[in-house]
């Protein structure tokens, strides 16, 4: 067993840490602020292949492992959540779904525009009614001709409107319960294909999340994805690698409240001491750290399976539940360090705080880990 | 086009610490740069890769572990790197460097030949000038901007004290580059990804063309007389804004320090 990162992950993490640092981190209380997509972020991000990490060279990709991949939503999200979870959106839930189902035409046809950051991509599963029970898609699509038409809503889904490529799954057949599920690969100018409205959100507010909506949208047959009535285990694995990037950027989060803090409690003075010298402060700092560090094991762990091809379902569903709950605690413990600076916008925390919770919400409630978790242990 | 640009390792000096007793640097645990005219100079040769279609190699002198700078730079975008390397190049002073470094450009085909005007750690400026000297090609120091005609002149805006000279060179010739003259591009991930598959070549004295007895101590007129280490002052941080720009900022200055 060796845990030591490799020369290229360390090379990797000096780029990407640089690049957070100097051109992610400047914008993210003003996207925060504004609701604002950063597009020129995008665009930053696109010619150096971020976009496209762990997509193969051959497809245009930058043919890294999900490792450097999970490293990237990691330290991206420790200055902007928002910026983290839009190349975890596009990346695990758009482009790897394309690579590992689609025929050798979608894969050649969309990777190379999504892997290069020149389309944005997102994933619709979730409607009205079938939320953590994905099972329960009322969106239909009808076989006509070379066509499936689809009909139907989705909502809360991360990067519309800015997105090129939506995955979208709907009912090919009612009666067949989740195996009546398929998954079809939707371009934003299909016919009938139309964003509808943008929530207005406690975090993540920079990252686009609204309702897509179709009205007999013409989808061509050669846009199925995987097999016909393959959709929902298709949707299910999708969603076990999002998790890695999601416990990412959960890690991230935790990992960015924990430098501001370290900084803060060596600053602030009260009684004539820094606030680090109690020793409150010290056994708590020491329990989110050990958490932290537990977290990014976890998170590590989980992207060396997939890259290894060995099975990582619960792996990644423990990683995001423990990274997203590791989120939530340090960013709570982190504001009451900073006392009531910490509740203001003056300091990056309170904004950290608001982004950790959905965290625990998207691509898998806490308690859908847990039953992934418990369902595999109890089997 | 053919451009060689000599970088150099140094040690990051924003995390250097200075052991208080002896006055030296502790470089023990201080991650390694490359030095950042150099990297400046590295964007001044791949822009004209971009532009021009150039071929570009790296060549750094230094010990073993000097390569790291090497695959940074392939992650940057050049097309070969070279580590110059042998016990017979160690403790070089800045004439015996030149002559090692002018030694393996004798080797190597370039029309432009880059370095940093200045290392962060060693300071003296003299490496970029001496090899110029040593193979007797024109030079310009201080380099702020280069245009190329796509033939073989350069129009070269050179810093001075008080203003900036202009200046026409036609290559080969070598340029000392400033490190705010470019901005350095990021890493790629391909790049970064590919880096440490490909091949650093590696050059001992048996690869150069140089004279013996110009290399390493014997090579080395230098001798230093006394190191000290100069009492520290923060550098402070100059804005240029209007008069309610600044007031902002003092304030929100003094909030942080918890002055207020
Ligand atoms: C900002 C944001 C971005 C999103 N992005 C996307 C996206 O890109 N694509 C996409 O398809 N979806 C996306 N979603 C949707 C997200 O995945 C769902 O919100 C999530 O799966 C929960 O579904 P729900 O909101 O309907 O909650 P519900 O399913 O109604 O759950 C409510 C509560 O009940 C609990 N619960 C439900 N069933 C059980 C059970 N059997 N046992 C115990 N507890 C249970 C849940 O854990 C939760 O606490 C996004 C959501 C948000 C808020
Ligand atoms: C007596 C003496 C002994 C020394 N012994 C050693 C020793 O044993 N080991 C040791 O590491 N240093 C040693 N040094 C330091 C070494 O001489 C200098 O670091 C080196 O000559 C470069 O000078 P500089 O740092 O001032 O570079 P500058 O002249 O300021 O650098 C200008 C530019 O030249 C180029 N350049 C400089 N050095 C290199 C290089 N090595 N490879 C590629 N390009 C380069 C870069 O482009 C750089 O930006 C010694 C110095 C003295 C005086």
């Amino acid at each position: 067993m060796d845990f030591s990162l490799t020369k290229t992950e360390n090379l990797f993490l000096q780029m990407i840490k640089d690049f957070a640092e100097n051109e992610v981190k400047p914008l993210a209380a003003e996207v925060d602020e504004q609701e604002r997509f950063p597009v020129e972020t995008v665009k930053k991000m696109a010619p150096l292949g971020i976009m496209g990490i762990p997509i193969p060279v051959k497809y245009g990709g930058a043919g890294g492992t999900n490792i450097l991949y999970s490293m990237a939503v990691e330290e991206l999200s420790a200055v902007c959540a928002t910026t983290g979870v839009i190349v975890s959106a596009h990346t695990s839930l758009c482009a790897v779904p394309i690579l590992e189902y689609g025929t050798e035409e979608q894969k050649q046809k969309y990777l190379p525009k999504l892997a290069s950051g020149e389309w944005l991509g997102a994933f619709g599963l979730t409607e009205p009614n079938a939320g953590t029970d994905a099972s329960a898609q009322q969106t239909v699509a009808i076989e006509s001709g070379d066509n499936y038409i689809l009909t139907g809503s989705k909502i809360f889904i991360t990067n519309s409107g800015y997105a090129d490529v939506y995955i979208v799954l709907a009912m090919t057949d009612k009666s067949q319960g989740t195996r009546g599920i398929t998954a079809f690969i939707v371009e934003k100018n299909f016919p009938g294909f139309s964003v509808g409205k943008k929530e207005k959100k406690l975090g993540i507010r920079g990252s686009a999340t609204c309702e897509l909506i179709m009205e007999n949208c013409v989808v061509p047959k050669e846009n199925m994805l995987g097999k016909l009535s393959k959709g929902f285990s298709l949707a299910m694995k999708t969603l076990d690698g999002g998790r890695i990037g999601i416990a990412a950027q959960a890690l991230g989060i935790a990992q960015g409240a924990m430098d501001e803090t370290v900084k803060y409690v060596k600053e602030r003075k009260q009684f004539n001491k820094p606030i680090s010298a109690f020793q409150n402060t010290q056994f708590q700092m020491a329990d989110l750290e050990t958490r932290i560090v537990a977290a990014r094991l976890l998170v590590r762990q989980a992207a060396f399976k997939k890259d290894k091809g060995q099975a990582y379902s619960v792996d990644a569903a423990m990683a995001k539940l423990y990274a997203s709950e590791t989120a939530m605690e340090v960013t709570n413990k982190a504001i009451q360090f900073h006392g009531g600076y910490g509740y203001t916008r003056e300091y990056p925390i309170e904004r950290m705080f608001r982004d950790a919770k959905i965290t625990e919400i998207y691509e898998g409630t806490s308690e859908v880990q847990r039953m992934v978790i418990a369902g595999a242990l109890l089997r | 086009m053919n451009i060689v640009v000599c970088i150099k390792q140094v040690p990051d000096t924003t995390e250097i610490k200075i052991n208080p007793v002896t006055g030296t640097l502790i470089r023990d645990g201080v991650p390694s740069i490359i030095n950042p005219d150099d990297k400046a100079g590295l964007e001044l040769a791949l822009s004209l890769k971009d532009s021009f279609n150039a071929h570009v190699t790296v060549i750094t002198m230094g010990p073993p572990q000097a390569e790291d700078v090497l695959r940074e730079a392939y992650a940057m975008g050049v097309d070969r790197a070279i580590l110059l390397t042998d016990a017979k190049f160690a403790g070089a002073d800045t004439l015996a460097t030149s002559h090692a470094l002018a030694g393996a450009l004798r080797k190597l085909d370039f029309d432009l030949l880059v370095t940093g005007r200045q290392a962060i750690d060693g300071d003296t400026a003299q490496v970029g000038p001496q090899i110029a000297e040593h193979l007797d090609l024109p030079q310009v120091s201080y380099l702020e901007h280069l245009d190329f005609d796509g033939k073989k002149t350069f129009t070269i805006k050179r810093r001075i004290e008080d203003g900036y000279e202009m200046l026409q060179v036609d290559g080969p010739c070598v340029v000392t580059v400033l490190s705010g003259a470019y901005r350095p591009r990021y890493m790629s991930v391909s790049g970064i990804v590919e880096a440490y598959s490909k091949n650093v070549e590696i050059w001992g004295f048996a690869q150069i063309d140089v004279d013996e007895k110009d290399l390493g101590l014997n090579g080395s007129p230098t001798r230093v007389h006394k190191a000290f280490s100069r009492g520290v002052k923060s550098a402070g941080q100059l804005y240029e804004v209007d008069s309610t720009e600044a007031v902002g900022i003092i304030m929100s200055k003094l909030k942080e320090k918890f002055i207020i």
